[in-house]
């Protein structure tokens, strides 16, 4: 079976969400649609105190070239445009839209009718892209819109969908394939298209045999998609690892996967760009997994974008549960710890993980007892235990020459350190000198 | 509600801890802790347990009054320091009082001078024992013969008294192969099965090769210790002794030519020098010491050669009959320099 080779681990997989079928989340009674939730410049509302909108209306504009649409995911009122705090307790600009009844856009396809064939040429494809703010929902953000524009003497030869779900709890892309296999590979078809590569291969992990059989048997009514199991190992879904496992070849550091001929997207996008091109349908729904090992009841929910952690709690829960220690976007390996409940969801969020008090308390850190461990879990060949000395001594320069930049931030080291040092704690606040170093420079 | 916590990612981590590690170990050495017992009878046990309980005593009394650091006792590091030191020395009644300077030596300044666990460079037990060889040259070199329990429960040991007269020794002391070697020659040596299974004079420890592989599989098992080191290190010892061998093996000549006395030259056969001395209790147990061996697989590979042939050499050549201590602890002290070399291969490099 195909993998990554170098590094990995294993942690407790803990999808404890997979049988849940997807809900319809509620729409609650007042929204915060922020205007960056994506990677680049904030969009630029375009919509006053006081306007009305539709379900689908544009209300944020890409004007920087990094940057992508946002749309209104309620129809009501206009209460107030200003900064609001995203989830990790940052001021961001935003739209506050008071809920009045459903409207729709009569644009948008609502009918549950599963529509097939797409005319649109690459080009239409990927300005489309641009129009319903579609961005990579593998958890980067990127406007999908300039990672489809492939720059002048670059060639994409494989498509890699990442169904590989490696975070532990997150049960959203199973769910998606699931329920709609046919949408996702529509959505893969399109994108396979919109870069004219023969095969796309969609990776998922081995321990979703349902899933992989779901997906195998649809592709087999599809030109060129292939589904390619892939070991139960962590960080399979990881862009780098994912490429290496399913094409055998390696991106180099500071290259981007277009360099060797690939292109990488996450299957919520997949399933986002069908709905895009062919319902017309802009992204203003999430698929969020509801879950912790402690909860009452496990969830999977469509959720309209600007949601808040609390109105999905108050829905899913009624209250959090009184030993809850943490609340996790994403998931354990990767997601973060939001700081702020009262924020609204983004494009991009994959889950709300509830954790305990005694899963999220870290273990006393103890001495360095120099095991190797963290070196050979590292999937990037790095040596995480040096950059701990290096950024605690402030030697950044020496950081930076051993290659601090090319953490991809997984965790696996903090995971397997016996000593519980904080590694990746270490590394990011390493890689953040080294950036600022870098930029002094300049 | 409670404040919630909201440290970094990850949010998980694997169960495994430093403790659990040192515990794994002092587990592994059981097997070889039961057939010292077995063959050595109580004094095997009495001078573990006071060795043990030396170390722990000290590095507590370091800690608390010297260092003035919380205790770290509990990580059971020290009963492993404090194990394989008792299994470097002869299961005599005066090692019983000797093996409590050599745990303050492997505490005091092999681990805690340099400032606990995790910071010396020098694998502690071993910078005990050695310390012991060079102050008690006699009393470390003294062994007592196998029989024990064995001998209470009628089965006769394999060095017989009859062979102990033959050799010229003491008939309550064994000597060791490599000293039996290095004074009399190869015939008067135990066969390689009695070595494998520990019918021979020892330190206590260092007899059975069995036991300690049984241990050293459980290690592997548990993912603790990798197979390079032991490999690289026993691997090394049989073709460098292998090769001395097939050059000039051992025989008996003429060496004096004026008194016509009869002498044995060349070399031990690679069998018997894997088996015999410290060789696999060193290259499981003490040459794997994360601590003082390198990370990277293609440097503990280094580590293991280097300390497979300075073993030989020093065996061969040296003026000690085992080397296996000095060879690790020579290998220990250029760990770091191996660490600058032998970096893990890059992801697309």
């Amino acid at each position: 079976m195909k993998t990554f080779r170098m590094g990995g681990v294993h942690p407790e997989e803990n999808k404890i969400s997979n049988d849940a079928a997807i809900e319809v989340m509620p729409v609650p009674a007042q929204m915060v649609v922020l205007m960056n939730q994506h990677l680049g410049a904030p969009a630029t509302p375009i919509v006053q105190k006081g306007d009305k909108v539709k379900v689908g209306q544009l209300i944020g504009e890409a004007q920087a070239f990094m940057c992508a649409n946002v749309h209104s995911p309620v129809s009501g009122t206009v209460l107030k445009v200003e900064p609001c705090k995203d989830a990790f307790g940052l001021a961001k600009p935003a739209v506050y839209i008071n809920v009045e009844g459903d409207e729709w856009m009569e644009t948008i396809d609502r009918t549950p009718d599963i529509k097939r064939e797409c005319t649109l040429e690459p080009k239409q494809i990927v300005d489309k892209l641009k129009e319903m703010g579609i961005v990579g929902l593998g958890g980067a953000t990127f406007p999908a819109h300039i990672k489809y524009n492939i720059p002048e003497g670059k060639k994409a030869e494989y498509l890699i969908i990442n169904a590989a779900e490696c975070e532990p709890y997150l049960t959203s892309d199973y769910r998606v394939m699931m329920e709609h296999a046919e949408e996702v590979c529509i959505g893969v078809s399109i994108l396979r298209k919109a870069l004219g590569v023969p095969n796309a291969y969609i990776g998922i992990e081995n321990n979703k045999p349902l899933a992989i059989a779901k997906m195998q048997e649809t592709a087999r009514q599809f030109e060129g998609i292939v589904v390619e199991p892939l070991k139960v190992k962590y960080p399979q879904g990881a862009e780098k690892q994912l490429i290496n496992a399913v094409t055998g070849r390696k991106v180099p550091s500071g290259k981007l996967p277009i360099d060797v001929g690939c292109m990488v997207s996450n299957l919520g996008t997949a399933f986002a760009v069908y709905e895009a091109i062919q319902k017309n349908k802009p992204l203003i729904e999430n698929i969020l997994t509801v879950t912790g090992k402690k909860l009452p009841s496990q969830h999977n929910y469509i959720v309209r974008i600007g949601t808040t952690y609390n109105d999905i709690i108050k829905h899913s829960l009624g209250e959090l549960p009184a030993t809850t220690g943490k609340i996790i976007s994403g998931g354990t390996m990767m997601g973060k710890a939001v700081v702020n409940l009262d924020a609204p969801t983004v494009k991009g969020n994959s889950s709300v993980l509830v954790m305990d008090e005694g899963e999220a308390r870290r273990n006393p850190e103890t001495a360095c007892i120099r095991c190797g461990k963290c070196m050979h879990a590292c999937p990037m060949g790095l040596e995480p235990y040096m950059f701990s000395v290096l950024v605690k001594n402030n030697r950044i320069e020496e950081a930076k020459e051993h290659n601090i930049l090319d953490c991809i931030e997984c965790g696996c080291c903090f995971f397997s350190c016996p000593a519980n040092k904080p590694l990746t704690d270490e590394i990011r606040l390493g890689k953040n000198k080294v950036r600022a170093m870098m930029a002094a420079k300049k | 509600m409670n404040l919630l916590n909201i440290s970094g990612s990850p949010h998980v981590h694997s169960d495994e801890s430093t403790k659990r590690i040192m515990w794994r170990v002092n587990m592994a050495l059981i097997p070889a802790l039961l057939v010292a017992i077995a063959y050595f009878g109580m004094s095997a046990l009495i001078i573990s347990v006071i060795s043990v309980l030396s170390c722990v005593l000290f590095q507590w009394l370091i800690e608390k009054y010297i260092m003035k650091v919380p205790s770290t006792v509990g990580d059971g590091s020290a009963i492993v320091t404090g194990l394989l030191l008792a299994f470097n020395v002869p299961a005599t009644v005066e090692m019983m009082w000797i093996v409590v300077i050599g745990a303050l030596v492997a505490i005091g300044v092999g681990k805690m001078a340099f400032g606990g666990l995790g910071k010396n460079p020098f694998n502690p037990a071993l910078v005990g024992r050695v310390f012991l060889l060079i102050s008690f040259p006699v009393q470390m070199t003294t062994w007592p013969k196998v029989g024990g329990l064995f001998s209470h429960m009628g089965i006769s040991a394999t060095i017989t008294p009859d062979q102990a007269v033959q050799l010229g020794v003491d008939a309550t002391t064994g000597a060791t192969p490599l000293g039996i070697i290095k004074e009399h020659g190869l015939d008067a040596l135990p066969q390689a099965w009695d070595l494998f299974i520990g019918h021979l004079g020892g330190s206590f420890g260092e007899v059975s090769a069995l036991a300690i592989l049984l241990g050293a599989a459980y290690l592997l098992w548990k993912k603790i210790i990798s197979w390079h080191i032991p490999v690289a290190f026993i691997g090394t010892a049989f073709v460098f002794s292998a090769i001395l061998y097939f050059v000039d093996p051992i025989h008996v000549e003429v060496i004096d030519k004026v008194k016509q006395t009869m002498g044995t030259v060349g070399y031990i056969d690679p069998l018997t020098t894997i088996l015999t001395g410290g060789i696999m209790l060193g290259a499981c147990f003490m040459a794997t010491d994360m601590v003082t061996s390198p990370m990277a697989k293609s440097g503990q590979i280094i580590f293991g050669v280097g300390c497979g042939l300075l073993t030989v050499i020093i065996r061969t050549w040296g003026a000690y009959p085992e080397g296996v201590s000095f060879a690790i602890l020579l290998m220990n002290s250029v760990t770091p320099l191996i660490n600058r070399w032998c970096k893990p291969k890059r992801f697309a490099c």
